[in-house]
């Protein structure tokens, strides 16, 4: 793995390239969220009309594959981009995911983290972690962190980063040979536990850190200082990976902060509703000062393709999107198809949410390339209100 | 009449055609995938066509219902629709008729044409009478009459014979007799098409092919015949030997669903045990994207829990069918059928799980 910071923009915010495997991806950047791999809906055959180099990089919990299937299996076959038939792609492991792997602080303790997942509650070891690990060979892979909500007590808390810390240097020292390692950072919600954290990981032969505890119940306004605290004890030249900042504004705050790689639910939860991102991906559209009037009441980021009023609408879900969604089909059939509960609607609208937030993702890299991140980031937070 | 339907090949009875309909030219004999509510179950139109689905069935039932036909027919059609630019066919309505939403539905001859032309569909399907072929006595023969009254009532209702093809249904039960007068009558009618009705519901084999034998000799040689509900491999190969051309089910998309693939041996239960150390792919000799990339412990990883595993069954499924399909045309076409029915049969009747 190569990463070199290519840009600055208003202090924090940094544009960037990243080698990875095969890729060469600009950041900052969004990972994909998968379900044992794989998108949650897009068929593997349709992943190829996503844009190219941005969607190749792949979120994955190793989690998911304790449900069904040995890692002496994933060995044999050859890890995951012979299990999965991906070799474009590349594959970042941490080990939640914000959908279905959720860290269980409760039941955490010395041996191993402990997660809520479809298969019950797991308690992972950091030996059992690196096992899979090495089975899966990720291009990337995140230390096991003992992540934490924001509420937990100020000993626990304490705890949690001792833990990450001894969790870490025995991952690394049971690393394989193949794969970049992202330090895990954690802290909660204390400006001193996160800074004594990150000082602590800053130390380790790392790759990146993987900023972890977050998205977990801490506020949008609590955030910023939080991540200072952390970033302000990393070096500048390596990578920073963060899980479970879904919005637009999070990923904004996040980027400012000096975030160079997100994983994100947004698209997931978007899709299973219904919605269909359509703000405008075009900068003259973001700067005019009269808005477009919404078709359904508040929110003109998105629409929610259920409502009635698609039933006969047969322009595509953004006029002038490229992606495959918008070039093939109009709202009134993803209308139908919510309606008759069948799964190509969420297939469709992934392959559109997931194209347009990348489009998102392209405007954020303009805008610190052009040396304007923070009058970008300010104008579509007020935009948007 | 909006078909051609030309012979290419010819083997006893079996014989391989070009069907060229309004949106699309079709070889025969082909299967048609069912897409019940305009769609086919998590698969994406150009999918569909990677797999080589040349005519898609819509169930003219749940598409009245929603979107509802009108709104399909001021949208354009339902080609246009879905955006399928292959072919279409759309079946009477009248066999699901356990209503969805607690309402007793009357569907007439006259109701289902105007639905089916709304449609758009390049073949649409008589209203008939069907009957379970388990049933006995005079409910058959009064149904096979009915049947035939209707169809004249389908042909005065059809607004567009120019680019809509109507198929009769023959009925008659396992009836010899009235199976006779019906493909008579309607033949008389000189249709585009004729279907085989009221079969695939129960019935045992050996009544079934006989009765798809006894329609087969008598329907005209020069236009289609569609076995309607069929169905597993092995009975289109069958019905494909006695002269069949089109057949539909929702067998492959079904059992899908429930973690079995298709393969030459018969049929693969993923869920199985056994299959999470499985390394092969489902089929070795399969070149659809889920043999060439998946093993059969991956799959089996999804289908225990997601509904990922039956999209990628559900794709393979549905290209084993159209190879299937393939396979029956070129080696007719070829004159090397009955190698290929014994290698077929040879392969089948060895295991009946792998």
């Amino acid at each position: 793995m190569k990463f070199v910071v290519k840009a600055w923009s208003n202090g924090g915010a940094r544009a960037g390239i990243l080698h990875l495997g095969t890729s060469t991806i600009d950041t900052p950047s969004l990972l994909l969220s998968t379900r044992k791999g794989l998108p949650h809906f897009i068929s593997p055959d349709l992943l190829s009309c996503l844009p190219a180099p941005e969607s190749r990089l792949l979120h994955v919990s190793p989690l998911h594959f304790l449900e069904g299937l040995s890692m002496k299996t994933i060995s044999k076959i050859g890890g995951l981009h012979q299990l999965l038939g991906l070799h474009d792609h590349c594959f970042v492991a941490v080990p939640r995911d914000s959908i279905q792997c959720l860290p269980e602080a409760n039941s955490t303790n010395k041996i191993g983290a402990s997660f809520e997942t479809p298969c019950g509650r797991l308690l992972i070891k950091p030996v059992e972690y690196m096992e899979m690990i090495s089975s899966t060979r990720p291009e990337l892979w995140a230390t096991l962190a003992d992540e934490v909500p924001a509420w937990v007590s100020d000993k626990r808390n304490k705890t949690s980063v001792d833990r990450t810390i001894k969790w870490l240097d025995e991952c690394i020292s049971i690393s394989p040979a193949s794969g970049a390692v992202f330090g895990a950072i954690v802290g909660g919600s204390s400006l001193e536990e996160r800074r004594r954290c990150a000082q602590e990981v800053a130390t380790r032969n790392v790759s990146g850190y993987w900023v972890g505890g977050l998205g977990l119940g801490e506020s949008m306004d609590e955030r910023p200082a939080l991540l200072n605290a952390v970033i302000e004890a990393l070096p500048e030249e390596k990578p920073r990976l963060i899980c479970g900042l879904g919005l637009p504004e999070e990923i904004l705050q996040g980027i400012a902060a000096g975030v160079d790689i997100f994983e994100s639910t947004y698209i997931y939860h978007l899709t299973l509703g219904g919605f269909a991102l359509t703000f405008p991906l075009d900068r003259t559209e973001i700067n005019a000062s009269n808005l477009v009037p919404s078709d359904v009441g508040s929110d003109p980021r998105k629409i929610n393709l259920r409502a009635t009023v698609f039933r006969k609408d047969t322009t595509p879900i953004v006029e002038g999107c490229t992606c495959y969604t918008c070039r093939n089909h109009t709202r009134a059939y993803i209308n139908h198809l919510l309606n008759v509960h069948e799964m190509l609607a969420q297939i469709l609208l992934e392959i559109h949410n997931t194209h347009h937030f990348l489009g998102f993702f392209r405007l954020i890299r303009d805008a610190i390339n052009a040396g304007r991140f923070e009058e970008f980031r300010r104008e579509f937070v007020q935009r948007w209100r | 009449m909006a078909l051609r339907f030309e012979v290419l090949g010819r083997f006893n009875r079996a014989r391989a055609a070009q069907l060229t309909l309004p949106h699309f030219v079709c070889q025969t004999p082909l299967f048609m995938p069912v897409g019940t509510q305009g769609t086919i179950k998590g698969l994406a139109t150009d999918q569909l066509e990677e797999i080589g689905c040349q005519i898609i069935l819509g169930n003219t039932y749940h598409l009245a219902l929603r979107p509802t036909s009108e709104l399909i027919d001021e949208l354009g059609g339902l080609h246009k629709f879905m955006n399928w630019p292959r072919a279409l066919l759309t079946d009477s309505g009248g066999f699901q008729m356990s209503p969805v939403d607690g309402k007793p539905m009357l569907l007439t001859p006259e109701e289902s044409i105007q639905i089916q032309n709304r449609i758009g569909a390049d073949i649409i399907m008589a209203l008939d009478d069907v009957v379970k072929t388990t049933i006995t006595g005079p409910r058959i023969e009064e149904a096979m009459y009915r049947t035939l009254r209707w169809i004249d009532r389908c042909i005065a209702a059809h607004k567009r014979p120019h680019d809509q093809n109507l198929f009769g249904i023959v009925q008659g039960g396992l009836d010899p007799v009235l199976r006779d007068i019906c493909v008579r009558g309607l033949v008389d009618r000189n249709l585009p098409g004729y279907a085989i009705g009221g079969l695939a519901g129960g019935e045992d084999k050996d009544s079934f092919w006989r009765v798809v034998a006894q329609c087969t000799a008598t329907l005209p040689e020069d236009k289609p015949r569609y076995v309607m509900g069929v169905g597993y491999p092995l009975d289109i190969v069958v019905c494909s030997a006695l002269g069949a051309d089109m057949y539909d089910c929702v067998y492959p998309t079904r059992t899908a669903r429930f973690g079995t693939a298709l393969v030459p041996e018969g049929v693969l239960k993923l869920k199985h045990r056994a299959m999470a150390e499985d390394t092969r792919p489902i089929d070795p000799t399969c070149a659809c994207m889920v043999c060439k990339n998946y093993t059969r412990a991956y799959i089996h990883s999804l289908v225990t829990k997601d509904s990922k595993g039956s999209q990628l069954l559900s794709f393979h499924n549905l290209y084993y069918m159209m190879q299937l399909s393939r396979n029956l045309h070129s080696s007719i076409v070829q004159g090397k059928f009955p190698e290929f029915v014994c290698n077929f049969l040879q392969k089948m009747v060895k295991c009946v799980m792998v």
